[in-house]
């Protein structure tokens, strides 16, 4: 048994493929920054800190002797806990293939937010910069008239390329201004999902969390997610009608490159 | 034809799963090189061509390491598996035995990780 202690969980092989599947599939969905940061791990729950390579000067604990301290970036603990009701369990162990998980569900897309906007735009709480915090570019300004959408788009990948920062490109974009980017047809016909995959190099990420859009490029080495463990599930408490469980991950984030990303704002 | 190697069908599968088709497929044309300049090493009689095929088949380990760690990246799951048994002492089925140590990332998925890891690529 480790610390998720799922070993306790009155809660059969069934069950937990059931739970862990539902997960798994929804994650995916929501994880928009692991579709566009580097990914480092999981290095297992006992890393506790990722290495920065500075130190700080601090005086020296006695004369003639001289002391610097090493600066490390802590991991976080993110957690957010759900109810499973052990009626929908039984009937799992029945063969249901469509039981009730809503709670897990909710707690999914919690937890996934919080991963993303951790990435995009900062912890502070956790000592996490994200990249609309970190980047040395001013945002690109952009209106609600779609066709233009294009113009901020290309604007904001020219600016990375004049800064260096090689392609391909990928953009990170709020749900409501993904919807509107589907809808959206071009004069012939079309799609501006088509035209923005073109300018881009690479994909449109629909990312809850986000505010707004974020360029950046894709190219490797820019943006690290250190993960100490990856997305688990584990066991806090029963009773006779529920099973109390809980998502948890730890990681840091950290922007090694301020130049490669870019913000995209709604504004006039 | 990036490969011919493919099983199911390319319009059914995503550009990172092709990818991580070329990665495994570069890995075992590596390890294949490595094993014939062995075998090509050991079967000459001309030492200077031993030292030079020796040579060649230690550039490949390289590549093949590379590679490896290309997927390990990429693959939660044989990234828990290389933790674990990589680097041991112990005979190696002791290493496989002693796999519930209670650290989270020498877990199998199911046993806790979802084992999601990097998505990138994923959306492309």
């Amino acid at each position: 048994m480790n610390h998720l202690h799922r070993d306790l969980a009155p809660i059969s092989d069934t069950g937990w493929d059931a739970i862990d599947g539902e997960a798994k599939g929804r994650f995916t969905t929501y994880l928009a920054a692991r579709k566009l940061v580097d990914f480092s791990g999981p290095n297992g729950w006992t890393h506790s800190a990722t290495n920065l390579g500075r130190i700080e000067e601090i005086s020296g604990p006695s004369e003639g002797v001289t002391a610097a301290q090493r600066r490390v970036l802590p991991l976080v603990e993110l957690r957010a806990a759900f109810n499973i009701s052990r009626v929908q369990l039984d009937d799992a162990d029945r063969g249901a293939s469509d039981i009730d998980l809503e709670e897990l569900d909710e707690a999914i897309r919690q937890i996934a937010i919080g991963e993303n906007v951790a990435v995009f735009h900062g912890y502070e709480a956790a000592g996490i910069q994200g990249i609309t915090e970190s980047t040395s570019h001013a945002p690109v300004v952009h209106g609600e008239d779609m066709s233009k959408y294009p113009t901020a788009v290309a604007t904001a990948v020219d600016a990375l390329r004049q800064s260096g920062m090689d392609g391909p490109y990928g953009l990170a974009i709020c749900p409501s201004t993904y919807t509107r980017i589907v809808e959206t047809t071009e004069h012939g016909g079309h799609l501006l999902l088509d035209h923005l995959h073109q300018i881009l190099g690479g994909p449109l990420v629909w990312a809850p969390g986000v505010d707004g859009g974020v360029v950046l490029s894709l190219r490797g080495g820019d943006f690290i997610l250190d993960s100490g463990q990856d997305l688990s599930i584990g066991y806090l408490s029963h009773d006779a009608d529920v099973v109390r469980l809980y998502l948890e991950e730890s990681f840091s984030f950290r922007v090694l490159e301020p130049d490669a990303a870019i913000a995209l704002r709604s504004g006039t | 034809m990036a490969s011919e190697g493919l099983h199911e069908p390319r319009d059914l599968l995503d550009e990172a799963s092709v990818d991580h088709h070329r990665a495994v497929t570069s890995l075992c044309e590596e390890l294949e090189a490595i094993d014939w300049y062995d075998q090509r090493v050991k079967a000459t009689s001309d030492d200077s061509l031993a030292a030079v095929l020796a040579y060649n088949r230690d550039d490949e380990k390289e590549h093949a390491a590379m590679t490896l760690e290309w997927l390990r990246r990429r693959d939660p799951a044989l990234d828990a598996n290389l933790r674990k048994f990589l680097f041991t002492t112990e005979p190696i089925t002791e290493v496989g035995a002693a796999s519930d140590d209670g650290d989270a990332a020498s877990l199998p998925v199911g046993s806790g990780s979802l084992g999601i890891g990097s998505l990138k690529g994923a959306d492309r």
